[in-house]
Formats: C-alpha cells, structure tokens, sequence
C-alpha cells in the first residue's frame, strides 16, 4: 500500500460506523495493556524501589504524577490535532474525539496539581508555590474549564465544534505565551525560585536526575497513562456518537409521530 | 469604517451608563482593596501597580457583554456582516470603539487611582505608559470572547471564564511593567513583551474574531 492510500485510509475512521467497529475490537486491547501498565508500574515503583536518600518514600508520588502531567499535555495537543482536523476536514468524529478528551484532561490537570500538592507538602513545606510550572498547569486548568463550558452553553452541534475548534487554537497560542509569560513573571518576582524548581517536575528533568531505577516504573506507568488514556478517549468518542444518534432518532420520531 | 466608528461611539456615549459605568467600577475596586488589605500606606505602595492593573482589566471585562450583543440583539450585526466592509474590520472597529470608551478613560483614570493607593512618584508614568499599550490587546482580545459568545443567553459568566485565561500574558507583562517602573527598576524587557502581545493580538485575532462571528451569524 502506497502512504497516499494509507493517509486515506486513515480518514476511513472519519465514517462513524467505522469508527466505533474497529474502535470496539482494539479498546480491550488498550484497557487490559493499561491496567496492566499501571498496576505493574504501581507496584513496583510503591514496593520494589528503595527510598531516596533525601526524599524519602514521598518520592514515590512520582510514579502517579508524572505520567498525570505528561496526559494533561498531550491530551491538549491531542484536542488543537482533532480541533484542526475537524475545521479542515468537518469529520464529526474529530470533533466529537476533541470533546471526549476535555474532561480527562480536567481529570489529569487535576491529578497532577493534587499528587504535586500532596508532594509539594514535605518537600518544600507548601502545598502550593507560585513556581512557573505550578502556575502554567493551573492557567492550563482553566482553558480546559472554559473550553468545556463552551462545549455545554451552545446547543447546536455544529457551531459548538466550530467555536470551541476556533478556542482551542486561539487558546493553544496563549497558553503557550502565558507559559513563558509565567517563567519571567516568576523570576522577576522572586529569585529564589530556581531551589523550588531543583524539584524536578517534568520528565525532562526526570530522565536527568532520576536513576534507573526509578525511571523504569516510571516508564512503565507512563505507558500505561498514554495507553489508558487512549481507552479513555475512544469509550467517551463512542459514547458521543451514540448520543448523537439518540438525539438523532429522537428528533425523527417526533417529526413523524 | 470611520461612520461605523462614530456610530459605536454614539450609542456608548448616549446610551447611557456604558461610557461611566467602567470607570465608576475601577474606582470601586480601588477603593475597596485598602478596606480588605489594611491602610498601612507602604504595603498599598507595594500592591498598588497590581491592584490598578487588575481593576482596569476587571473593569475592561465588565463591558464586554454589551460590545456584541446589543447589535446582535437588534439585528444590526446581520446587516453588518452582509455590508461592504469585511467582517474582519467591523470586528477591529468595534474593538477599537471600545478600547476609546472603555480602555482610554481608564489609562486617563489610572494616575488618579494610583493617589489613593500611595503609588510611588515614578510609577505614575509607567502605569499610564503600560496602560496606554496593554489595554487595546484587551479590548482585542475581549471582541474575540464576545464574537464567541454572542448568540448564547448567559453569555456573560462565560464570557469572563473564556477571557481571563486570555488576558494572563499581557496581565503578566503590563503590571510587571508598572511594577518595576514604581520600584525604579529597568522595564525595556516587559515593555516590549507587553507590546509584542499587544501589536500580535491586533494583527491577527481580528480574523479569529471574525471567523468566530461568521459562524454565530450563520
């Protein structure tokens, strides 16, 4: 198969009755892989890895916030890709994926400022510091909470994919902004805040400054994220579109009823 | 272009309350901050680029619903996208009308406020030079959440939870900018971020603006 045919075969997906097929037969795959992920990765990253000389056991938290962190990301950029697919191409599928990804990655925006608080506790004697990645994954919550709340305040289907499309890439290039807005801020205000950020937080830093065996579970746990949600995503984009069907057969009914 | 101009700011200045009803919430804001934080005159010193900042964008935010919506509710916004003009400039006239009677009297209300506040002498040109080039990025920038919200009946809650996210970067740069001018610190850096988000926002949220109509107005 040529990579022409390919790319059209992968816009096959775009018919809903396909999409939900093929959706049906890999989602077991992708639950069972994922729980499986994570249950290893938990595992061993909670019982079969020594404490940090310096951290101690809290360390460990690692394991739940990272992989969160790194979905509450991607799943963002997995919304701007089926934003961008939706206003090119107009597949409902694309639209309804980018709907069905929002609120897991409220979720996972949630799980990683938690999970950050509860470490932030005894290792830097705050639960919350104004650190410039704090701040952008809090401003990051609230574009996933306006985006959503757009999605329910419009009725018609359509103009809510295009309005809330139109958000997520205006909204995409000022989160961005508001990232590197939030780095100087927070040097500008106080310079003591490189000891805060020592703290590694992002997988990045991860890879640098944790060992090997740390970083295998917490490779593994990350797969299992990625994997889970992806699970997530194709369950929620299924039920989207049979809600949309029901809404569908229900407006037929009362025309001929 | 230039009779839709005078038009919008006809109906602000006649139809009563939209002009004032800003500045009288900025000055509300300033006021109530030394009741909830205390009168000690030095930690005012200290907060107050912060606090006008805030009241300004607050203020900016509070006209909002009413840039669209009254046009929209009366039919001429459809008249004003079948018009000549491209939707993309009717988007950035009434953009521009409200940043002339929102946005400049609150750069001009701005040093008086800073008064009360026992802002530090140098701030005081600062605050106006930050005003002066982070407003119109708000009024931009507040088009684009009203042409989002513009055909919804309880637009306005939402309109605040689209905007504010939006406003973070020039909120950012501008009360950083009125900050250091007030400590007497440098304030090239965050002036000229301030105004790159300023001069970007004119140049291309217009389009998503319009675009975002277009599809309300469908």
């Amino acid at each position: 198969m040529s990579i022409a045919a390919k790319a059209n075969a992968l816009w096959e997906y775009a018919n809903p009755r396909k999409f939900l097929a093929t959706s049906e037969r890999v989602m077991p795959f992708f639950w069972i892989t994922s729980i499986a992920c994570i249950v290893v990765g938990l595992i061993w990253g909670f019982f079969f890895t020594p404490d940090d000389y310096k951290q101690g056991s809290t360390v460990k938290i690692i394991y739940l916030h990272v992989p969160a962190a790194l979905m509450a990301i991607n799943c963002w950029l997995m919304m701007l890709a089926t934003s961008l697919v939706w206003l090119v191409r107009r597949h409902h599928v694309s639209a309804l994926a980018a709907r069905a990804a929002a609120p897991i990655g409220i979720v996972m925006t949630l799980i990683a400022l938690a999970t950050g608080a509860i470490w932030g506790q005894p290792m830097w004697g705050t639960w919350w510091a104004w650190d410039p990645r704090l701040t952008s994954f809090l401003i990051l919550f609230l574009f996933y909470l306006g985006y959503v709340a757009l999605w329910e305040a419009i009725e018609d289907p359509d103009t809510a994919a295009d309005l809330t499309s139109v958000l997520c890439l205006v909204g995409s290039v000022f989160a961005l902004l508001s990232r590197y807005a939030v780095n100087f801020w927070n040097q500008g205000l106080h310079q003591g805040a490189s000891v805060m950020r020592a703290a590694a937080v992002t997988g990045a830093d991860t890879e640098e400054k944790v060992s090997n065996i740390y970083f295998y579970p917490l490779l593994l746990c990350m797969i299992g994220f990625v994997l889970l949600f992806i699970a997530l995503v194709l369950y929620r984009t299924g039920t989207e579109i049979r809600a949309r069907r029901i809404k569908a057969l229900l407006a037929r009914e009362r025309v001929n009823g | 272009m230039i009779a839709l101009l005078l038009r919008d700011l006809k109906l602000a200045l006649r139809a009563g309350g939209g002009f004032g009803l800003g500045l009288a919430f900025f000055l509300i804001v300033t006021v109530l901050v030394p009741f909830s934080v205390g009168p000690q005159s030095s930690l005012l010193s200290t907060i107050a680029p912060g606090i006008l900042w805030l009241g300004a964008l607050l203020a900016c935010l509070l006209s909002l619903d009413r840039l669209l919506a009254l046009d929209w509710e009366d039919g001429s916004l459809d008249l004003l996208a079948t018009a000549p003009l491209p939707l993309e400039s009717v988007v950035t006239i009434k953009a521009l009308a409200h940043w002339l009677t929102t946005g400049l009297p609150l750069v001009l209300a701005a040093p008086f406020l800073g008064v009360l506040l026992n802002l530090p002498v140098p701030g005081f040109s600062w605050l106006v030079i930050s005003l002066l080039i982070g407003t119109p990025a708000m009024s931009v920038i507040g088009t684009f959440g009203a042409a989002l919200t513009v055909g919804l009946k309880r637009g306005g809650l939402l309109l605040s939870l689209l905007v504010l996210p939006l406003y973070v970067p020039t909120l950012i740069f501008g009360a950083e900018v009125a900050r250091r001018g007030a400590m007497g610190m440098e304030t090239q850096t965050p002036l000229l971020m301030l105004a790159g988000i300023t001069a970007a926002t004119i140049a291309l949220l217009p389009f998503a603006s319009a675009a975002v109509l277009r599809i309300n107005l469908r």
